[in-house]
């Protein structure tokens, strides 16, 4: 468990030296956050309730999360390189070494994460307060419930996208596939509406997915729109999707590794 | 004459070398396609929970997301590589553009344009003529004019855009997302009803970045939706002078980068 925990502060150490882009991405996280708010409080005060369980400070506080979220959780996977690895054939380098290549990476992510927390997310939150305000949650567990869905949401978004580029392994190519699942997930996790805005067909597709497990149960969670016992459904749900992605994701590394000696790497 | 030939043929065997991996090639013109799907059914969501929002209906918002997409892919297949100019400075590649006997700026384009795009370009266009359509807009010659005029005055707006987001990324070389802010942020909001804007948006997208000139203005003065106090129905037969005018600035910021620019002696 150690070397996790190295290539975590590694991680953290490593992005903590773009401070320049840091700052360059809470900026734009800004402005398209102001866009989002602004569509979803237009939609509240057009029909004149609440919409999917949303009024108008809730709908500002969940953009303003999200918005807040986009560094720590990485939702578009855009920290995930195993398919540049794989295109370059480093990827032969991580197949020799004896800790597990996701676990590797997800190590890093976290450590990723809890860096861009402080300049990313905060800074956020607080510009968010002072345009529109924003309503958190009052109780300590919800913070608490919040931060371990959080968790989760990053490594199944991480581990996502992880698969996705794998594709690399056997096409040459991922940035086709990437495009494809990214296109899919953006508006099936909640990023972009809130799930429970959608029209009731695609909500019931969207519920036997994994989708809404990497951003909506967060979401729901520190906006308290899911509060109490109500919680427990939501939280093995995404427990259980992440052992699947997970399960699966090693599967393919497996499958792949024989096919890169197979290749001759 | 000719070296306009020139430029035309690089960017023809440009299209010809991607065209090369077929399979692979076939997959991003999908994920393109799917991509400006998806877009617009982020519209249509907001639009499937209030049915008029900010005055338009859901046809209107196709006419608007058409004009706004079909622009900006045009602008982001030829141009949308110069914001990339960044990682070529990182990695000491840019001298090789230096050197070359042609503009700095056309060869980076010339060797970086991207044909995949063409797949959003090809949807945003079905997207918008079924708008245009079923919003019953009256085809008089000053509609069809505009119809055609919007989305080239749009490709021209965002290809501007984006040279000027790759200018500033010679003075700062970690901003890709600053300036994404007015390159897929003016993206987003051009394909969004200005009036829904907060009020600091609908200046900032107005005056600094014309976004919401580029659609959501000619939309209104098309299918006769309400157009918002902040601006007028005039306005929709300036964006092809205000494309002119972006891409003066951006030219003369282009200049002035490349001038600023020190080799670290490669």
């Amino acid at each position: 468990m150690r070397i996790y925990w190295e290539l975590a502060k590694a991680g953290f150490r490593r992005y903590s030296r773009y401070r320049q882009a840091a700052v360059a991405s809470a900026l734009t996280n800004t402005v398209f956050g102001l866009i989002r708010a602004s569509l979803l409080v237009t939609a509240i005060r057009t029909t004149g309730h609440p919409i999917g369980g949303y009024d108008a400070l809730a709908a500002c506080t969940y953009v303003w999360l999200s918005q807040a979220l986009i560094g720590p959780l990485d939702v578009w996977g855009s920290s995930v390189d195993i398919g540049e690895r794989i295109k370059s054939g480093d990827v032969t380098t991580e197949f020799l070494r004896p800790s597990s290549i996701l676990g590797s990476a997800l190590a890093t992510n976290y450590g990723r994460g809890a860096f861009e927390f402080l300049p990313r997310s905060i800074p956020i939150l607080i510009i968010g307060w002072l345009i529109t305000g924003i309503r958190l949650p009052s109780s300590p567990l919800a913070y608490v419930l919040g931060f371990v869905s959080l968790l989760m949401a990053s490594a199944l978004c991480y581990t996502y996208f992880f698969i996705l580029q794998l594709a690399a392994l056997w096409t040459g190519e991922y940035r086709g596939f990437t495009l494809l699942g990214m296109s899919i997930q953006q508006i099936l996790c909640g990023f972009i509406v809130p799930v429970t805005w959608f029209p009731g067909w695609l909500l019931a597709i969207d519920r036997w997915l994994p989708f809404p497990s990497m951003f909506q149960t967060t979401a729901d969670l520190l906006t308290s729109t899911t509060i109490g016992t109500a919680a427990i459904g939501p939280l093995a749900l995404q427990a259980a999707w992440l052992v699947a992605l997970v399960g699966l994701c090693q599967l393919l590394l497996a499958a792949g590794r024989r096919w890169v000696v197979v290749q001759g790497g | 004459m000719a070296k306009h030939s020139l430029y035309v043929r690089l960017v023809a065997a440009q299209f010809r070398s991607q065209l090369q991996y077929r399979s692979s090639f076939a997959m991003e013109v999908l994920a393109q396609i799917l991509l400006a799907i998806t877009e617009f059914v982020e519209i249509w969501v907001l639009l499937h929970a209030a049915p008029v929002f900010a005055g338009l209906t859901l046809p209107h918002t196709a006419v608007l997301y058409g004009i706004a997409r079909i622009g900006f892919s045009l602008g982001d297949l030829l141009f949308g590589q110069a914001d990339s100019v960044n990682k070529l400075i990182k990695q000491g590649k840019l001298e090789i553009y230096l050197v070359r006997p042609m503009s700095l700026l056309g060869a980076v384009v010339t060797s970086t344009a991207q044909l995949r795009r063409i797949g959003s370009v090809v949807m945003a266009t079905v997207i918008y003529i079924v708008g245009i359509r079923s919003s019953q807009v009256t085809q008089t010659p000053a509609h069809l004019a505009l119809e055609i005029v919007a989305p080239l005055a749009g490709m021209l707006i965002f290809g501007g855009l984006f040279i000027i987001a790759g200018s500033l990324l010679f003075w700062i070389t970690d901003g890709n997302q600053a300036v994404n802010t007015l390159t897929y942020g003016g993206r987003y909001v051009a394909s969004v009803p200005g009036a829904a804007l907060h009020p600091f948006l609908k200046g900032f997208f107005t005056f600094v970045v014309p976004a919401t000139l580029i659609a959501y203005v000619p939309t209104c003065v098309l299918t006769g939706a309400p157009l918002d106090p902040f601006w007028w129905p005039g306005l929709a037969w300036l964006t092809l002078p205000i494309g002119v005018v972006v891409w003066g600035a951006a030219l003369l910021l282009w200049r002035a980068a490349v001038r600023h620019y020190e080799s670290a002696g490669g």
